[in-house]
């Protein structure tokens, strides 16, 4: 039935960006993952939708969240699930993304969860591979499942997106979850506020219908939704900014900074957190304003309907 | 060698201002010895055999002056029996040959090798450039004298550039007195580095690393400044920006020196780049339409004073990754002409224009007695049919290397035939 509805539904064959999909792509992903909310939080979460089903999940890239959460994902569906942690090491004995997606497309998988360090990398899987590719992370790009669990947990808590004004802030630049958030976001009618310092900020963002703040207070101004991102000192290469403590006292969330936003804001923040440096640990662990929790759990629901949908 | 005749052509020489119909006569021993309007059946002995153009167009054979070939140390690439064919089918004669293999052309020992091959594997005429800086490295200068006496057309550090500034200082007071041609390829390291595509949009979008224009627009800044004080044979090499041509437009009025840009950066513009296309990784990189359409318009203006190839074979193995592990570069001399001729059929570009960048003006700079029809030269020159259409498939290509920038594209116009030293070399 599934399948059936798949080829009816769904535009794409692969799950590569926010961008290649369409509202209705979007809708039919999140509906189908709120029926797994109520799953996850039973006792018996085993189901059989994709048994007999092979899922591989492709990391170049060290993760843990997002990875646990794709191999959580297919358990629970019942697919057989083999994750292959690389970072590099294929790499390092010489062999190409290419040569590592003909070997794995030999064994027939039937969806293929990449996350890899270089833009494009899922694009030019999914070019060499029969089966679905799902991108969970391709360098500074996309992170579609990322963005679509934070549309989720928005709908979950606020009950709609459209009208809503959120915030974004932080390391733009290197940040593939602003990418994606920004297109999702958006799409579903959302106001979308981009903060963080110059050295930060990709060029010409703007012209993805976005409005750009280097002060954090303006930008966070009448916010429903304060989304932090982890500054990404593994990819900065260069000097971008002064020291840790400086960015902290101008673009760290800190109470100060949240009151600008409006009363009820939400707090969000991909993970993993850096506590002190991006925002104040105290509002990290508020359960009144912070849903960073949420966003894990609902992850996981996001990740099992892509995982359902996306699966042949 | 027998005496050839060959009659109605359209003939564009813009060194000697023809362009007519008319014909060419070639001597016993491969010279020009007549060429334009007088040439017709009367001079023709009645027994003597002559072709008809019918029409056809006959130019100087093309000088590419930025072609990277694989010799020595990437043969796999291309060799020079490789590029020779390459070129010839292309309608170039001639090549200026990047200093970029392994081991460097840095100094006088491996110039005899290089002139060697070239002679014995090309048909083509081969002027090799040698190394600014000794290994590439950017810190010591080559023997630009000794190599000079060698053969060698000019010194240039090929996809690299000199970032030292007092290092370049010296680089002009020498070439100022050695009287030698300095090539520089323009792009401040520091402000391009990890960059892969224009700065803007685009590379926001894919999530590339972006150079800035200004890398370009600096370095042609401070060049063009010291070259006030030394007044030395300065080139750049290619440009891709606006911003570098408002510099550019400038400074003419105060120095002397000449600049190229490459025929990718004239027919692309950073949204072919598509879905991560590898093969149109370039540097410098393909910039906006504005750029693209501001540099047609520099051709026109003079500001801009020749077309290359910017030809760069890499193998398919190094294309099949992902754009940031991609090599970069795209092979071209083959298609360099017909692209050329996109401009002059969507009338961007005067003919006369586009040939004289191709041919005169590069040979000017080099200082080389090639790209023209001079009474008493070498016959090297092409015939073309102008509106022949044609679409580019990589495995129709003679380069050993696949990696056109421009698959699938529909151009118009063909080179048919190609002389050297009045030998026909090709024939479609």
């Amino acid at each position: 039935m599934a399948n059936v509805n798949k080829a009816i539904k769904i535009s794409q064959k692969h799950l590569l960006g926010i961008q290649d999909l369409s509202i209705s792509d979007v809708n039919i992903i999140l509906s189908e993952a709120k029926q797994f909310i109520g799953l996850n939080k039973s006792k018996n979460k085993k189901l059989d939708i994709l048994r007999g089903k092979t899922q591989i999940n492709l990391f170049f890239e060290p993760s843990t969240r997002t990875l646990s959460s794709f191999e959580l994902a297919g358990k629970r569906l019942g697919a057989d699930v083999m994750s292959m942690n690389l970072n590099n090491s294929a790499i390092k004995k010489g062999e190409t993304l290419i040569d590592t997606a003909m070997t794995l497309n030999a064994m027939h998988p039937d969806i293929i969860v990449v996350r890899h360090q270089d833009s494009g990398a899922s694009n030019l899987l999914s070019q060499k591979v029969n089966c679905s590719v799902l991108n969970a992370g391709d360098g500074r790009r996309e992170h579609p499942t990322q963005a679509l669990l934070d549309a989720l947990t928005i709908i979950d808590r606020k009950k709609k997106i459209e009208g809503l004004k959120i915030a974004i802030c932080g390391d733009i630049v290197h940040s593939r979850v602003a990418r994606s958030n920004i297109y999702l976001l958006n799409m579903l009618g959302a106001e979308v506020n981009i903060i963080g310092p110059s050295n930060l900020m990709p060029k010409d963002i703007d012209k993805l219908g976005v409005k750009t703040f280097s002060d954090m207070k303006k930008g966070i101004k009448d916010c429903d939704i304060v989304m932090m991102l982890r500054l990404q000192n593994e990819r900065m290469t260069s000097s971008f900014l002064s020291s840790n403590r400086e960015y902290y006292e101008y673009y760290g969330l800190t109470p100060d900074k949240l009151e600008f936003a409006k009363e009820d804001a939400l707090i969000m923040h991909p993970g993993p957190m850096n506590r002190g440096i991006e925002i104040d640990t105290k509002l990290a662990d508020d359960i009144n304003k912070s849903v960073i929790k949420e966003q894990v759990e609902l992850g996981v629901a996001v990740r099992m309907a892509c995982l359902k949908i996306f699966c042949e | 060698m027998k005496k050839q005749y060959f009659l109605n052509a359209n003939i564009i020489d813009p060194l000697n201002s023809i362009d007519e119909v008319g014909g060419l006569i070639i001597n016993e021993n491969g010279k020009i010895e007549a060429v334009g309007k007088k040439v017709n059946k009367n001079n023709i002995p009645s027994r003597e055999k002559y072709i008809d153009l019918k029409g056809n167009h006959l130019i100087p054979g093309i000088v590419d002056m930025r072609v990277f070939v694989g010799e020595p140390g990437f043969e796999y690439k291309e060799n020079f029996r490789t590029l020779s064919e390459a070129s010839l089918s292309g309608g170039v004669t001639s090549v200026v040959t990047m200093p970029n293999t392994n081991p460097v052309i840095d100094n006088v020992s491996i110039v005899d090798f290089l002139k060697r091959r070239g002679r014995d594997k090309a048909k083509i005429n081969i002027f090799p450039t040698a190394t600014l800086t000794k290994n590439l490295e950017g810190t010591n200068m080559t023997e630009f004298g000794l190599l000079q006496a060698k053969g060698i057309v000019g010194f240039t550090d090929g996809y690299k550039t000199i970032q030292n500034t007092r290092l370049m200082s010296r680089i002009m007071r020498s070439a100022y007195d050695l009287n030698s041609l300095v090539m520089q390829h323009v792009e401040d390291e520091e402000l391009a580095r990890d960059g892969m595509v224009n700065d803007g949009i685009i590379s926001t979008q894919l999530g590339l690393q972006g150079i800035s224009s200004l890398a370009e627009k600096i370095i042609i800044e401070r060049d063009l400044t010291l070259l006030e004080e030394f007044n030395c044979r300065y080139h750049i090499s290619q440009i891709s920006s606006e911003k570098s041509l408002e510099v550019i437009k400038r400074k003419k009025e105060i120095v002397d020196f000449t600049c190229g840009v490459s025929i990718n950066n004239l027919s692309l513009n950073e949204n072919d780049i598509g879905d991560f296309r590898t093969f149109l990784k370039l540097s410098p990189p393909l910039r906006t339409e504005n750029d693209r359409l501001a540099l047609i318009k520099g051709l026109s203006n003079d500001l801009i004073d020749v077309i290359v190839s910017d030809h760069k074979p890499e193998d398919e193995e190094q294309k099949r990754l992902t754009f940031a592990q991609a090599s970069t570069g795209a092979s071209g001399v083959e298609t360099l002409l017909p692209l050329a001729l996109e401009l002059y059929h969507n009338e961007s570009v005067k003919l006369n224009k586009i040939i004289k960048t191709l041919t005169c003006n590069p040979a000017k700079i080099l200082k080389i007695n090639k790209g023209n029809l001079n009474i008493g030269n070498d016959a090297d020159f092409c015939i073309i049919d102008i509106n022949k259409p044609w679409i580019v498939k990589k495995e129709n290509l003679i380069s050993k290397s696949k990696n056109t920038s421009i698959e699938g594209r529909k151009l118009q116009g063909k080179v048919t035939n190609t002389f050297v030293k009045g030998e026909e070399l090709f024939r479609v």
